[in-house]
C-alpha cells in the first residue's frame, strides 16, 4: 500500500510538470500574444511592457524562470489586467466554481445514487425502466442544452431566478442543477450497473441464504463493491465539477474559473493561462489519486497486498 | 424449433437427443438484438436523421449559408416569396441573418454526424493497434505502454484541445484529430485487456499448441473475439465525441461560421433565448434524438454481445 | 426416527422466452434427523433447484412453484412469505455452496461474514458473535482463529474458505444443512477433508443434511438415503447400500457404470450416451428413452410418464418397463 501510494504519489508530481512544460510551450507556440490589443501598441511602450515580463530573454530560460517562481509558490502577474496578480484573480474566481460544483456534486449523488440502486433492485421493472429512461435523457441533454431550457422555463417564463450574473443567493440554483442533473444521469447508471454486477454474485446468495434481509442486503452486502464504478468515475470528475465547467459559466455568465480560463486563452494572458492549467491539472491529479487511493483502500486485495 | 434435415436413421446407432443446430454467436447476439425492440426503433430512427441530413438540403431548396437580411429571425412556418418568384416555407423558421433553420440543421447535422464518425474511426485505428499490441507483447512493454496511457489520461485534455484549436486556427481536421487523439485511451485500455486475457485462455493455448501460426491465431481467435466490445465502444464513443464537438462549438471554438454544426447551431439559440427560442429548441432536439439512438443502440448491442464493462 | 423436513410432489418451472421449462416435476423426499440424505444427478437434473426453492432462493420470476408442500416442523416452506423464511434461512436451515472462492464476500471480513447470522437471528451483540465466530471457526478446524477472524475471504485457500462457510452455516446450530456440491471445486485431497468434516459435525451436532452432488462416489461415502434424479423427476429412491447393491433403474446404472474407480483398467471409460433432455419440451413418456440401448427404448413409456413404486422394502424407481430391471 505504501510502495503504491508513493508511486502514484511520484506519477502524479511528473504529470504536473508534464502537463506544465507542455502548456508553456504550446501557449508560446500560439499566434497573436498578451499586448495584441484592440489598438497596436507603440513599439517602445511594447518594448516596456516585453521587458517587465521577462518576454524579452530566450524562450529556454523564460521557461526555467518561471518553473524556478512556480516551485516558490510565485504565481507572477497577469499579462493582461495590468497590476493583477495570478494569486489573486484565482483566489475571486475559484470559490464561485466551487461553490456551484459543491452543489452540483450534492445533487448529483443525492438523486443519481438512490436512483440507481433501486433501478438494480428493482430490476427490469418500471421504476427500473422509468428511473434508466430518465438518466438517458439526462445523458442526453448536454449541458448547453439543458442549461438554456433551464433558463427558459425558470428565467424567463417563471422568472424565478435570474438569468444569468453572480449576484444574488440564488444564483447558484439554476447552474448547479444544470450541472448536479447531468451527473446524477450518469452516476445512476454506473451505480446501476455496478450494483447489478454485484448482486448477481454467488456471494449475495450466500447472504440471502442466511436470512440477511433484502435491505441489509442491498446496503452491507452489495453497495461497497457496487459503488466502485461510480468512485472511479468521480474521481476524475471531480475536478472537472469543481473548476466549474467552461461552459456552465459561459451560459449563466458566471465570473468563476473556467471563464477566466477561456477568456485569458483568447487573451493571450501567457502567465494566467498557465497558472489556470496548472491550478486545474493539480487538482485533476491530485482527486485522480485520492480516488486510486480511495478504490484501492475499498478493495481488501489490493489493500492489504 | 430446427429446420435442419433429420439425420437418416442408423439402427446401430443411438438415438442422439434433439440437437438444434449450431448457431454462431454472431446469429445469437442478431437474435438478441432484433428482440430489442427499442433498440432497433432507434436504429431505424438514426438512419433516417442520417439520410435527413444528407438527403434533405436537396428537398428544402434553401441555401444553408444565403443570408436575408429582410427575414431575421422568423418563426416556423413563414412563407419567404422573392422578387424572381421563387420561394417556399421555412418550416423551423429562420436565425437572425434570415437563413433558414432546417436547412441549416440538416447541413449541421452533415458535419456533427462526420466529426462523430471521422473522430471515432481516429480513436479506433490508434486505440486498437496500441491496445493490441499492448496487450499480445505482455510483460515489460505492457507495462511502459500503459503507464503511458496512464500519464495520458490524468492530463487536462478539454484544456489541451482548447489550445490547440486557439493555435492551429480552427479547422475541422484539427478538431477530428484533437478528439480522436482523446477518445483513443479508452479504446486502448478495453482493448488491451481483453487481449491479455484472452492471450492467456485456453483455447488459445490449445491452438498454438496445435502450431498455428502467431497471425492466424490473431485472425481466427483474437480478433473474433475482441470485436464484440470494440463495436460496443465505437458505438458509445460516436455520441461522445459529438458531445466534444458541439461543446468547443459552443464556446466559439469548433465549426466556424458561415459553416454550422449542431453545437454552433445550439449557441446561436442560446443566444436568442429570450426573443426567438425556436433557434435553440429545434437543433437541440434533433441533437438529443441522435445522442438518445446512438446510446440506445450502444446499450442494445452490449446486452446483445454480451460486453460486461471493463474494469481496468 | 423423526422427520425433518418431508417434501412432497414438488413442482417447480421456469417461465422463459422459449418456453416453460419443468425444472423440478412432482418431486417426494423426506430427511430424518441425523441422516444424510443424498440427492444425485448430472448438471441440469434440476437437484439445485429443488433445494433453492425449498428456501426462497429461487429467482421469482422466471421461477414460479407450481405446486406440492415441504413439511419443516409444522410449517409449509413453500407457503411462508419472504419475511418468515428469512427467519428460517440461516437459523434453522442453512446452505453451503459450490465454489468457497465466490460464495462469500469478498468486501467484508470472515467474522463479521460468519458472525451475522447470530446477529441478525439471536439478536447477539458485536463482541458477543465475534466471540462465538472465533470458537466457529476453531470447531471447523482453522487454526489461530483470533487472527484469522480479522481477515478477508481472498486470504484464505479454497479448502479453508468452505471451512468458514461451514462454520457460518452451523453457527446457530440449525436443524437442516443443505449442501450444494460443497467439494466439486476442490481438490481431491481437501475434498475428503472437508467431507470428513461435515460427516463429523453432523454426527455431533446431530443435524440433518441434505447433500446435492453429481459424484456417486461422494455419495456412497457421506449418505444415508439417495435420491436420483433425471429430468426434474426422481428414477430411484433408496437407502445407499441397497442402491450400490441393486440399482434397478437404467440411468443409475449407467451413472454407477461411470464411475472411473469402478471401471476395470485399460478399459475405455463408460459415458452415458446423448444428453439431458431439453426440459422447455420433455418427452411425453419416459425421459431416459432416447439414452437407452435400441432393444430396451422400443420397451420405453411414451405414452405416460413413469410412476415410482416401491420395488422392495424402501426401495423406489420409475416403473417404466425399458428401465426398470425386476430381479
Amino acid at each position: 500500500m505504501l510502495r503504491f501510494t508513493l508511486y502514484r504519489l511520484a506519477q502524479a508530481l511528473g504529470v504536473i510538470l508534464v502537463v506544465f512544460t507542455i502548456t508553456f510551450f504550446l501557449i508560446r507556440l500560439t499566434p497573436g500574444d498578451p499586448f495584441a490589443g484592440e489598438k497596436a501598441m507603440p513599439p517602445d511602450v511594447r518594448r516596456v511592457m516585453e521587458e517587465r515580463y521577462g518576454l524579452n530573454k530566450p524562450l529556454i530560460t523564460q521557461y526555467f524562470t518561471t518553473l524556478g517562481s512556480y516551485l516558490r509558490g510565485d504565481f507572477q502577474p497577469s499579462m493582461k489586467y495590468q497590476g493583477m496578480w495570478n494569486v489573486k484573480i484565482i483566489k475571486d474566481a475559484f470559490p464561485i466554481s466551487l461553490a456551484i460544483g459543491s452543489c452540483a456534486l450534492v445533487i448529483a449523488l443525492g438523486l443519481g445514487l438512490p436512483a440507481g440502486i433501486i433501478a438494480a433492485v428493482k430490476k427490469n421493472t418500471w421504476m427500473d425502466y422509468g428511473f434508466m429512461s430518465l438518466a438517458l435523457i439526462g445523458i442526453c441533454l448536454p449541458t448547453f442544452v439543458m442549461g438554456p431550457m433551464l433558463i427558459m422555463t425558470f428565467g424567463l417564463k417563471w422568472r424565478v431566478f435570474n438569468v444569468a450574473g453572480w449576484f444574488e443567493k440564488t444564483d447558484w440554483v439554476l447552474p448547479s442543477l444544470t450541472m448536479g442533473l447531468i451527473y446524477a444521469a450518469y452516476i445512476a447508471r454506473l451505480t446501476r450497473g455496478g450494483m447489478l454486477e454485484v448482486l448477481n454474485q454467488d456471494f449475495i446468495r450466500t447472504a440471502r441464504a442466511k436470512g440477511v434481509p433484502g435491505s441489509r442486503i442491498v446496503m452491507v452486502h452489495a453497495l461497497r463493491g457496487g459503488l466502485l464504478p461510480v468512485v472511479a468515475f468521480l474521481g476524475p470528475a471531480l475536478a472537472g465539477i469543481t473548476t466549474g465547467s467552461f461552459i456552465i459559466e459561459k451560459i449563466f455568465n458566471l465570473p468563476g474559473l473556467g471563464q477566466h480560463f477561456v477568456s485569458s486563452v483568447f487573451n493571450r494572458d501567457y502567465s494566467l493561462i498557465l497558472a489556470t492549467v496548472v491550478l486545474l491539472a493539480t487538482l485533476l491529479v491530485v482527486t485522480n489519486f485520492l480516488t486510486d487511493v480511495l478504490v484501492a483502500w475499498l478493495n481488501p486485495k489490493v489493500r492489504l497486498s | 424449433m430446427s429446420t435442419a434435415a433429420a439425420p437418416a436413421p442408423s439402427p446401430a446407432a443411438f438415438e442422439l437427443p434433439h440437437v438444434q443446430p449450431g448457431r454462431s454467436l454472431w446469429q445469437d447476439a442478431w437474435a438478441r438484438l432484433r428482440r430489442n425492440r427499442l433498440a432497433i426503433l432507434c436504429g431505424g430512427l438514426l438512419v433516417a436523421i442520417v439520410l435527413f441530413c444528407f438527403l434533405g438540403p436537396w428537398l428544402t431548396g434553401w441555401n444553408p449559408t444565403e443570408t436575408n437580411l429582410a427575414l431575421k429571425a422568423t418563426p416556423p412556418g413563414t412563407v419567404e416569396i422573392r422578387p424572381d418568384g421563387s420561394g417556399g416555407k421555412h418550416w423551423m423558421g429562420t436565425d437572425p441573418l434570415g437563413r433558414d433553420i432546417l436547412t441549416r440543421i440538416m447541413r449541421g447535422g452533415q458535419v456533427s454526424l462526420m466529426v462523430g464518425l471521422v473522430a471515432t474511426g481516429v480513436a479506433l485505428l490508434i486505440g486498437v493497434g496500441y491496445g493490441a499490441t499492448a496487450g499480445y507483447l505482455g510483460g515489460r512493454w505492457d507495462m511502459g505502454m500503459m503507464r503511458f496511457v496512464d500519464v495520458l489520461y490524468a492530463l487536462p485534455f478539454m484544456i489541451f484541445v482548447i489550445l490547440l484549436t486557439t493555435m492551429f486556427g480552427k479547422s475541422m481536421l484539427l478538431i477530428f484529430l484533437a478528439i480522436g487523439a482523446v477518445e483513443w485511451l479508452t479504446m486502448a485500455r478495453i482493448v488491451r485487456a481483453q487481449v491479455q486475457v484472452l492471450v492467456r485462455q485456453e483455447f488459445v493455448e490449445a491452438a498454438r499448441s496445435l502450431g498455428l501460426s502467431t497471425p492466424a491465431i490473431l485472425i481466427r481467435h483474437i480478433i473474433p473475439n475482441v470485436l464484440g466490445p470494440v463495436i460496443v465502444y465505437s458505438t458509445l464513443t460516436v455520441p461522445a465525441v459529438m458531445l466534444l464537438e458541439a461543446a468547443l462549438s459552443f464556446l466559439g471554438l469548433g465549426v466556424q461560421p458561415p459553416d454550422s454544426s449542431w453545437g454552433t447551431l445550439i449557441n446561436d439559440g442560446a443566444e436568442n433565448l429570450e426573443t426567438s427560442p425556436w433557434l435553440l429548441l429545434y437543433p437541440a432536439a434533433f441533437f438529443s434524438a441522435t445522442l438518445f439512438c446512438l446510446n440506445f443502440v450502444g446499450d442494445g448491442l452490449r446486452d446483445a454481445l454480451d460486453v460486461r464493462a471493463s474494469k481496468d | 426416527m423423526s422427520t425433518v423436513l418431508d417434501v412432497q410432489d414438488l413442482k417447480v418451472s421456469f417461465h422463459t422466452r422459449n418456453g416453460v421449462v419443468r425444472a423440478v416435476d412432482g418431486v417426494s423426499f423426506k430427511v430424518e434427523k441425523g441422516k444424510t440424505t443424498g440427492i444425485v444427478g448430472e448438471s441440469g437434473s434440476g437437484k439445485s433447484v429443488t433445494c433453492y426453492s425449498l428456501l426462497g432462493l429461487v429467482p421469482m420470476p422466471p421461477g414460479r412453484i407450481e405446486g406440492g408442500s415441504a413439511k419443516f416442523g409444522d410449517v409449509d416452506l413453500l407457503k411462508l412469505s419472504e419475511k418468515e423464511l428469512q427467519r428460517i434461512r440461516g437459523s434453522r436451515i442453512s446452505m453451503i455452496f459450490q465454489d468457497p472462492m465466490t460464495s462469500l464476500n469478498p468486501w467484508l471480513r470472515v467474522g463479521t461474514q460468519v458472525a451475522e447470522p447470530l446477529r441478525l437471528h439471536e439478536g447477539l451483540s458485536k463482541s458477543e458473535a465475534w466471540k462465538r465466530a472465533v470458537e466457529a471457526l476453531r470447531e471447523v478446524g482453522i487454526p489461530d482463529p483470533e487472527k484469522r477472524i480479522h481477515q478477508y475471504p481472498h486470504e484464505f485457500s479454497g479448502g479453508m474458505r468452505q471451512r468458514v462457510m461451514i462454520a457460518m452455516a452451523l453457527i446457530t446450530r440449525p436443524e437442516l444443512l443443505i449442501a450444494d456440491e460443497p467439494t466439486t471445486a476442490l481438490d481431491v485431497t481437501i475434498q475428503k477433508q472437508v467431507l470428513d468434516l461435515i460427516r463429523d459435525l453432523q454426527k455431533r451436532l446431530g443435524i440433518a443434511v441434505v447433500f446435492i452432488t453429481h459424484d456417486l462416489a461422494v455419495v456412497s461415502e457421506v449418505c444415508d438415503y439417495v435420491n436420483v434424479m433425471y429430468a426434474g423427476r426422481l428414477v430411484e429412491a433408496s437407502p445407499v447400500q441397497e442402491l450400490f447393491a441393486r440399482p434397478r433403474h437404467a440411468y443409475t446404472q449407467a451413472l454407477m457404470r461411470s464411475i472411473p474407480a469402478l471401471q476395470r483398467k485399460g478399459e475405455p471409460l463408460y459415458t452415458i450416451p446423448g444428453l439431458p433432455p431439453d426440459l422447455a419440451n420433455l418427452p411425453s413418456g419416459c425421459a431416459f428413452r432416447p439414452r437407452q440401448t435400441p432393444e430396451r427404448q422400443a420397451l420405453c413409456l411414451t405414452d405416460r410418464q413413469p410412476p415410482l413404486v416401491e420395488v422392495s422394502p424402501g426401495h423406489w424407481a420409475q416403473d417404466c418397463p425399458g428401465c426398470l430391471i425386476r430381479d
